[in-house]
């Protein structure tokens, strides 16, 4: 009985819905006003596009107010079982699956295609996402662990990319010996920045590291002599196999070990060349965590008047987490700059902060797997929304998915806020323990305010 | 119980301490001294200034004028500290002057730790990462700066498990082995007060200043309380502590000192303090014309 009254009021809930859509679609899709090839105004009606727009409140709406039943049943299962040790295995066999999958992807895709059809499929689906993967750890080690909000993290990947460039077109160095120089360079700009954001917390840190990310992208359009402008640095070298460049000559990679040349073998090096940065960016951030200066960055997000009485250096906290953070967008930097062979201003801008700060945000602050999730569903997605050419055949000509790329990662921010507002994984695992390894509620981690 | 022979040396001395915030005078010219080895006691009506002496002893405020000196290792000497004064250095020869340290340093070399009135635990930390924490200097040293620790030398394996059992020594002690392992932020009230002594302990102290240690306890946690204090103090750690219990203050300081109104009006053994009737008329609240009377009759 109360099973048909509930169903009776959701339909009529929705069915209300339905009429105020409906209403609210006429004068905004049922009506339109087109100059026709007279120049003269014409009144157009679509009635479907308005039907279309009624039928589909009513259709959510419908499924919302049916779904709480659901939902609540579905709250109580994960209550139960979530702290299974079933669950903790079953998360490690995703990672290692994860990983080998990872691993394998250039050999897999390259089985799959064919190197002419593969390049596609390790260049934007592999390289870059794995760059935005190393991101995103980089800079979780700043606002994931040690909890201050960095608006600017994009000036340290300008920083460590403009490094190689310049280095390698003016000097001459080489990459190998480029890169551990931009990571140095990329973490003196953290410490730089760190300095005058000491004593900001919150809004206020944020709005200091956005300007310092703004700072950096304005010197590099205007100070033209060095940095040529927003022309950008071109022709910058190649990444060579250890010496031996991915050429057509006799003196490239493919002649030495003797295999038919490609430019899929460049990718592939670019492919596992980034992957390595990126897991040392994990390896050493995860090793970090479990050393004092690690727990100092949580101890800091946690209370930073706590950590002062216990006689923590708040000051030398803060400019590490900058510094190391820094120094892997550094790195990352000049992994872009060799994969690029340009640099441009325009690459480093504010839009690349915040997708960043967006992965580690929709990944939950402070995971690791988490934040790889995210980079694969941010990167990759709005690199998915260009297969989506078949949709033209239904919408038109007209329609291109990228456009929609921000609209979607809006919903997805509204969804995400709703479903997990910590992030895909927001539990913390402690350091060290004593019994048993529990996993600590995101509800007690806090977020750090600067 | 105290020990009767000659009173034990200075450990941190207080010298006519003001602290203003714009009109309002928090402490006014306040002076006294804290012994070695004795559990010190600071009381006073609501408002008195307490908690902000507990804060300029900590530096977390500089207080507007005066002097505070700790020596850690040894006793205050007068003349070793003018010169000090004068010298215009932050400290030397086992001497702090503590109004020119920054609040980390006080901790970390003036070996001054504390608690705070609000618990101020790492809420998303277990209880053992909240001692470990607390041990970070030794263990920064044994990782050299992280160096050691990234490769996993042996050095810094010891130096990690000497921590470790540090910290589970004094989870044994305040009864919290078997939740070592549970977030410190969702233990029960009592517990966090007794992690939040334990994770001052951990930073290996010379002074120990509680803030109100047993605010919100049910009587057996304070008589509880009562016997870890007693205990840390026979370990040889001094403690100051900020107390309205009065059955705390009582039982278990050596001596007391009374604020009212950010002035010192009384100081002495708990026997003297409770006879005392400026005491009795600040916590007591008379009106203030017999408080007039009575501070003539005192001569204050």
């Amino acid at each position: 009985m109360a099973e048909t009254s509930s169903v009776r009021a959701a339909l009529a809930d929705a069915a209300r819905y339905g009429l105020i859509a409906g209403a609210l679609a006429f004068p905004i899709l049922a009506l339109r006003v087109e100059p026709d090839f007279s120049n003269k105004l014409v009144l157009e009606t679509r009635w479907s596009w308005m039907l279309g727009a009624a039928i589909a409140a009513f259709v959510i709406r419908l499924v919302l107010a049916l779904a709480p039943a659901r939902a609540a049943r579905r709250t109580l299962a994960t209550a139960v079982d979530a702290p299974s040790a079933g669950g903790k295995t079953a998360t490690r066999a995703i990672a290692a699956f994860g990983l080998g999958l990872i691993v394998a992807w250039p050999l897999i895709v390259l089985f799959t295609f064919g190197p002419a059809g593969a390049l596609k499929w390790i260049d934007n689906y592999g390289v870059q996402i794995l760059i935005y993967v190393m991101l995103g750890w980089g800079l979780n080690i700043v606002v994931g662990l040690a909890g201050l909000l960095d608006l600017g993290y994009v000036a340290f990947y300008a920083v460590g990319a403009y490094a190689y460039a310049l280095l390698a077109t003016n000097y001459g160095v080489s990459f190998w010996l480029c890169l551990p120089l931009a990571g140095i360079l990329a973490a003196f700009w953290g410490i730089l920045l760190g300095f005058p954001v000491l004593r900001l917390r919150g809004d206020y840190l944020a709005i200091v590291t956005l300007a310092f990310g703004e700072i950096i992208r304005i010197v590099l359009v205007n100070f033209s002599a060095l940095t040529n402008g927003d022309a950008g640095i071109a022709s910058i070298p190649r990444v060579t196999f250890f010496g031996l460049p991915f050429i057509a000559g006799p003196k490239g990679f493919a002649a030495y070990f003797d295999i038919p040349f490609s430019p899929i073998h460049r990718v592939v090096f670019l492919y596992y060349l980034i992957l390595a940065l990126a897991l040392v960016t994990s390896l050493v951030t995860l090793r970090l965590r479990r050393l004092p200066i690690g727990r100092a960055w949580e101890a800091l997000r946690e209370d930073e008047i706590a950590c002062r009485s216990l006689g923590l250096d708040t000051t030398k906290i803060k400019l590490t987490a900058f510094a190391l953070g820094a120094m892997f967008g550094g790195f990352a930097g000049a992994f872009f700059a060799v994969r690029q062979g340009f640099v441009s201003p325009s690459s480093f801008n504010f839009v690349e902060s915040a997708t960043i700060l967006a992965i580690v945000v929709l990944g939950g602050r402070g995971s690791q797997i988490g934040v790889a999730a995210a980079a694969i569903a941010i990167v990759g997605g709005s690199e998915l929304l260009r297969e989506l050419d078949f949709l033209k055949q239904i919408f038109g000509d007209g329609f291109d998915p990228t456009q929609y790329r921000m609209l979607l990662v809006g919903l997805a921010m509204v969804v995400m806020m709703n479903w997990r507002p910590r992030g895909f994984v927001s539990s913390r695992t402690p350091t060290i323990f004593l019994g048993e390894r529990k996993t600590i509620a995101a509800d007690l981690v806090q977020e750090g305010r600067g | 119980m105290a020990p009767p022979q000659a009173p034990s040396p200075t450990l941190l001395r207080v010298e006519r301490m003001s602290m203003r915030f714009g009109g309002l005078t928090a402490v006014d010219d306040l002076s006294f001294d804290v012994r070695r080895g004795d559990i010190t006691a600071l009381i006073g009506p609501n408002g008195a200034g307490k908690t902000t002496v507990f804060n300029c002893i900590t530096g977390f405020y500089k207080p507007t004028s005066g002097r505070i000196s700790m020596a850690p290792d040894g006793a205050i000497d007068s003349a070793a500290l003018d010169a000090l004064t004068r010298s215009g250095a932050r400290g030397g020869e086992g001497l702090h002057l503590l109004e020119r340290m920054p609040d980390h340093e006080i901790a970390r070399d003036a070996r001054v730790a504390r608690t705070f009135q609000n618990i101020r635990l790492f809420a998303g930390m277990t209880a053992l990462e909240n001692l470990i924490v607390a041990q970070h200097r030794p263990l920064m040293r044994a990782s050299a700066f992280s160096l050691a620790g990234l490769i996993g030398a042996p050095s810094y394996r010891a130096a990690e498990q000497a921590a470790r059992d540090k910290a589970r020594d004094w989870l044994d002690r305040i009864g919290l082995t078997a939740r070592a392992d549970d977030p410190a932020g969702a233990l029960p009230y009592g517990d966090q007060r007794r992690l939040e002594i334990a994770r001052a302990m951990c930073a290996d102290p010379v002074l120990l200043c509680l803030d109100e240690p047993a605010a919100g306890l049910n009587p057996r946690e304070s008589a509880e309380l009562n016997a870890l204090l007693r205990s840390i103090r026979d370990d040889g750690t001094s403690l100051l502590l900020i107390e309205h219990d009065m059955s705390v203050v009582m039982e278990i300081s050596d001596h007391v000192v009374v604020l009212d109104y950010g002035r010192k009006i009384a100081d002495g053994a708990p026997a003297e303090i409770r006879a005392d009737p400026s005491v009795i008329a600040a916590y007591l609240g008379v009106p203030d014309e017999e408080v007039a009377a009575v501070e003539q009759e005192i001569g204050a």
